[in-house]
C-alpha cells in the first residue's frame, strides 16, 4: 500500500496511527498485564500505570456524574486511531466482552468531520414523490411509537487491510474493527414515510446527511419500507455527535455507508441518484472489468477475538471466543476449527440473535503446546456459509475492494505467540 | 424450598405470595433521594381484594389487562414543509442532469479556481490528503490483482453529473457550499478536461454536461449475491 491514491483507500487513512497503537497494546486476558499504548489521538503521552493501595484499606473515590473507565483499561481504549475529518477509527474488538459495542469505542467514519448539530433547530425533511411534504423536529420524531433493536453496523470496506495488505501483526481491531453492534432506539422509517404518504411510483429514496459532506446515498424503497430505523439513541442514550446526533438512519444488514448520520433529508424518487458514494466509491471491482453496484448486504462473517494477536498463550485451557454476524438475518451456527480447518465443532452462541445482530460465540479449547491454526466460520439462517480465503479469491479476485468476509485464521506458534493468517494455504 | 413453592397452585396461597413479594419490594427499594433515608412516599398499594382477580392468561392475582395495542399507522405528526426549505435543500443532481441549475463554466475558468483545491488534491490532481482527481489510466484490470489501481474521475466515474453534484455539495472540504453554480460548472469542466474527457474549449452547462462521455470501461453490474449460499 503506497501513496493514498485510491479513492476507497481513504478508509485506511487512520490506519497507520491505529497500527502503532495496536502493536504496542497489551491484552488484559493474556499472560502479561496491559502495557500503556502509544497515544494515537494526538493527546498527551499515556501516564505510567499507578500503584494502587489495597482497596479494602482505603476509602473509595466519591461518585461522579459520569463514570470514567479504569486507568488499566484506558490505554486499550485509546487505540482507535484517526483524528482525520475524512477517515476511520477502528473499534478495539479484542477488548470487548459480550456483544454490545461500548458507545465511546464504536468505530467512526466521517466524510467531512463530525458535525455539531443543535437539536433545537434540527429538522428532518421528507419530500419528493409524496402526498404531502413534511418536516419533523426531533420532538416530533420522539412522539412516534419507538423501537429498540440491536443491529450491527459494518463498513463495506471492513477487512480491507487484512485482504489487500495482510500482516501477521494485525489485531482484530485492525482486521475487522469497523464493526459496531448497538441497541438503537428510534422510530421505524416506514412510520415517518407513512405520514407523508409515499406515491406508488416511487421506488428509491435519496437519504442525505446534514454534515459538511452532505452525504447522499440511494436506498431502495423496499428496504426503506421494511426494517430501517431513524435512530436518536444508541445503547440507551442520545447518539454521540460522532455517530450522527441528533438523528441517524440505521439500515439493518446493509453496508454502514447507508446509515447516514445527521440525516436531514429523505426524498422519494424514481430510480437511484448515482451519487458519488454509489458510483466512484462503494462499487466493488470484480475480475473481467466488471464492478458490482448497489452491493448493499454485508455477507456473513466471524472472527475469533481471543486468542488473537498480540496474545501469547501457555499450554492449558483457553476459551475460543469471538463475534459472528450476517446482513441476511440471524446467525444459524458458528463453527470453530483448532486444526487449520480439518475438523470443525459447533460453538455455543451468546447474546440477542434477532437478525442482523452480532452474536458472541465460544468454544472450549485446551492448547497442548503444538503449533496450530484457529479458525471460525459463520453460517447464517439463509444457509450462507462464510467462505475460505481460496473460495473468496476465486469469486472476487485479488483486486476487489469491498465486502471482505473470508475466514480469518490465527496461527498459534510453539512459543505461544498468536499471529494473523490471511491465506492459510501458504502459511 | 423453591420447589415446594412451585407445587402450590392454589389461588389463595399464590395471592399471599404476591402480597409478600410486593411488600418486600417496597421495603427493599433503593430509592435514595440524596437525604439518605429512602423513606419517600410509598407508591399506591393494590388492595388485597384486587390481587385475587386474574384474567385468562394473565398472572394470577392481577386484574384483567387489555391486549397489547398496535399504534395507528398515521399519527398526524410533523408539519407541512415550506417550499423554501425544500428548494434550499433539494440540491441533488441525478444521472440525466434534469436538476442541473442555470449558469455555465469553462475549462479555463476552472483552472483559475483550482488553486483552492491544490492543498488537498495536489497541483495536478495527483492526490494528497484528498483522493487523486486526475488519472485517465488504467481503464481495465481493476478486480484482477493487488495492482492498487487508483479509481478516478478519468477511469471509473460513470456520470459527469455526479461530479457537479459532489463538488457543489461537499467541496472544497474546508469551505463546503461556498462555490457558486457557475464556479462548480467551471471546476467540473476543468477536471473533465484534465482527465482527457473534454477539450480545452469545453463549456459546461445544463445541456452540455450530461452529454459528456465518461472514460470508464468497467461495467457496473447489479448485486447477484443473494440466494446462493456461497460467496459470489
Ligand atoms: C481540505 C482538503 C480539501 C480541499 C481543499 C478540497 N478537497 Fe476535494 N476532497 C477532500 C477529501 C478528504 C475527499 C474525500 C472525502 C471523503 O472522505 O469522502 C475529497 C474528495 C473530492 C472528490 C471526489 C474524488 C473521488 O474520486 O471520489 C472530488 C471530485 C473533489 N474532492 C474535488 C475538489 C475540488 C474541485 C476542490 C476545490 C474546489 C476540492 N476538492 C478541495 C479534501 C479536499
Amino acid at each position: 500500500m503506497s501513496a493514498p491514491v485510491h479513492p476507497s483507500r481513504r478508509d485506511l487513512f487512520g490506519l497507520a496511527a491505529g497500527l502503532v497503537g495496536g502493536l504496542t497494546l497489551g491484552v488484559a486476558s493474556a499472560t502479561s498485564p496491559p502495557a500503556p499504548a502509544a497515544s494515537t489521538g494526538g493527546g498527551p503521552p499515556p501516564e505510567p500505570l499507578p500503584k494502587l493501595p489495597e482497596a479494602t484499606r482505603v476509602i473509595g473515590q466519591a461518585s461522579t456524574p459520569t463514570s470514567p473507565r479504569s486507568v488499566f483499561e484506558e490505554a486499550a481504549a485509546q487505540t482507535a486511531g484517526s483524528g482525520k475529518v475524512s477517515g476511520t477509527t477502528f473499534a478495539p474488538l479484542q477488548h470487548f466482552s459480550g456483544t454490545l459495542t461500548p458507545t465511546d469505542l464504536q468505530f467512526q467514519r466521517h466524510h467531512g468531520g463530525i458535525a455539531q448539530v443543535d437539536p433545537r433547530s434540527y429538522q428532518l425533511l421528507i419530500h419528493g414523490l409524496v402526498d404531502k411534504p413534511l418536516r419533523f423536529t426531533i420532538d416530533d420524531l420522539r412522539r412516534f411509537p419507538s423501537v429498540s433493536r440491536v443491529h450491527f453496523i459494518e463498513c463495506a470496506g471492513n477487512g480491507r487491510k487484512a485482504y489487500r495488505a495482510p500482516a501477521p501483526e494485525l489485531t482484530p481491531q485492525l482486521i475487522d474493527g469497523q464493526l459496531n453492534n448497538v441497541e438503537f432506539t428510534g422510530v421505524e422509517l416506514k412510520r415517518v414515510l407513512a405520514e407523508a404518504g409515499v406515491k406508488a411510483e416511487a421506488d428509491w429514496l435519496l437519504v442525505e446527511g446534514g454534515d459538511a459532506s452532505v452525504m447522499t446515498r440511494s436506498l431502495p424503497m423496499k428496504k426503506g419500507l421494511d426494517d430501517c430505523i431513524l435512530a436518536w439513541a444508541s445503547n440507551g442514550e442520545a447518539l454521540r455527535p460522532a455517530h450522527g446526533y441528533p438523528l441517524r438512519l440505521v439500515v439493518p444488514g446493509y453496508e454502514a455507508n447507508l446509515c447516514v448520520k445527521w440525516i436531514r433529508r429523505i426524498e422519494a424518487k424514481i430510480g437511484p441518484s448515482m451519487t458519488r458514494d454509489e458510483t466512484a466509491d462503494y462499487t466493488d471491482p470484480l475480475p473481467g472489468d466488471k464492478a458490482r453496484q448497489f452491493s448493499f448486504v454485508m455477507d456473513a462473517k466471524s472472527i475469533i477475538l481471543s486468542p488473537s494477536h498480540p496474545m501469547t498463550l501457555r499450554p492449558g485451557f483457553w476459551p475460543i471466543s469471538g463475534l459472528a454476524w450476517s446482513g441476511r438475518g440471524k446467525v444459524a451456527r458458528v463453527d470453530v476449527s483448532t486444526d487449520g480447518g480439518k475438523t470443525w465443532a459447533e460453538a455455543s452462541l451468546q447474546g440477542a440473535n434477532t437478525g442482523m445482530t452480532a452474536v458472541r460465540f465460544e468454544h472450549p479449547w485446551t492448547w497442548d503446546g503444538a503449533p496450530t491454526l484457529l479458525m471460525s466460520r459463520c453460517v447464517d439462517e439463509t444457509g450462507y456459509v462464510q467462505p475460505t480465503y481460496a473460495e473468496f479469491v476465486a469469486a472476487r479476485g485479488l483486486g476487489t475492494d469491498y465486502h471482505f468476509n473470508p475466514i480469518r485464521s490465527w496461527r498459534v506458534a510453539a512459543d505461544g505467540a498468536v499471529r494473523f493468517v490471511a491465506n492459510p494455504e501458504v502459511a | 424450598m423453591s420447589r415446594a413453592r412451585i407445587t402450590i397452585s392454589h389461588g389463595g396461597i399464590a395471592a399471599v405470595w404476591v402480597a409478600l413479594i410486593l411488600s418486600l419490594a417496597l421495603i427493599g427499594g433503593c430509592g435514595g433521594d440524596g437525604q439518605g433515608d429512602g423513606r419517600g412516599a410509598s407508591p399506591p398499594q393494590r388492595p388485597p381484594s384486587e390481587a385475587t382477580a386474574g384474567a385468562a392468561g394473565a398472572p394470577a392475582g392481577l386484574p384483567p389487562v387489555g391486549a397489547v395495542v398496535a399504534p395507528p399507522t398515521q399519527l398526524g405528526l410533523g408539519s407541512p414543509a415550506d417550499p423554501a426549505l425544500i428548494a434550499a435543500w433539494d440540491i441533488d443532481v441525478g444521472p440525466e442532469g434534469k436538476e442541473l441549475p442555470p449558469g455555465q463554466g469553462a475549462v479555463a475558468e476552472g483552472q483559475g479556481l483550482y488553486p483552492q483545491c491544490i492543498a488537498c488534491h495536489g497541483p495536478n490532481g495527483e492526490g494528497g490528503i484528498g483522493p487523486q482527481l486526475v488519472g485517465p489510466t488504467p481503464k481495465t484490470g481493476f478486480g484482477d490483482d493487488f495492482k492498487d489501481h487508483p479509481r478516478t474521475i478519468g477511469n471509473w466515474w460513470a456520470y459527469p453529473t455526479t461530479l457537479f453534484d459532489y463538488i457543489r455539495r461537499a467541496m472544497p472540504q474546508h469551505a463546503p457550499g461556498s462555490l457558486t453554480d457557475a464556479q462548480t460548472y467551471a471546476l467540473t469542466a476543468y477536471l473533465l478536461h484534465k482527465n482527457g474527457l473534454v477539450d480545452a474549449a469545453f463549456v459546461a452547462d445544463a445541456q452540455s454536461l450530461p452529454k459528456v462521455k465518461m472514460g470508464n470501461q468497467v461495467q457496473f453490474v447489479p448485486d447477484d449475491r443473494e440466494g446462493h449460499g456461497r460467496v459470489r
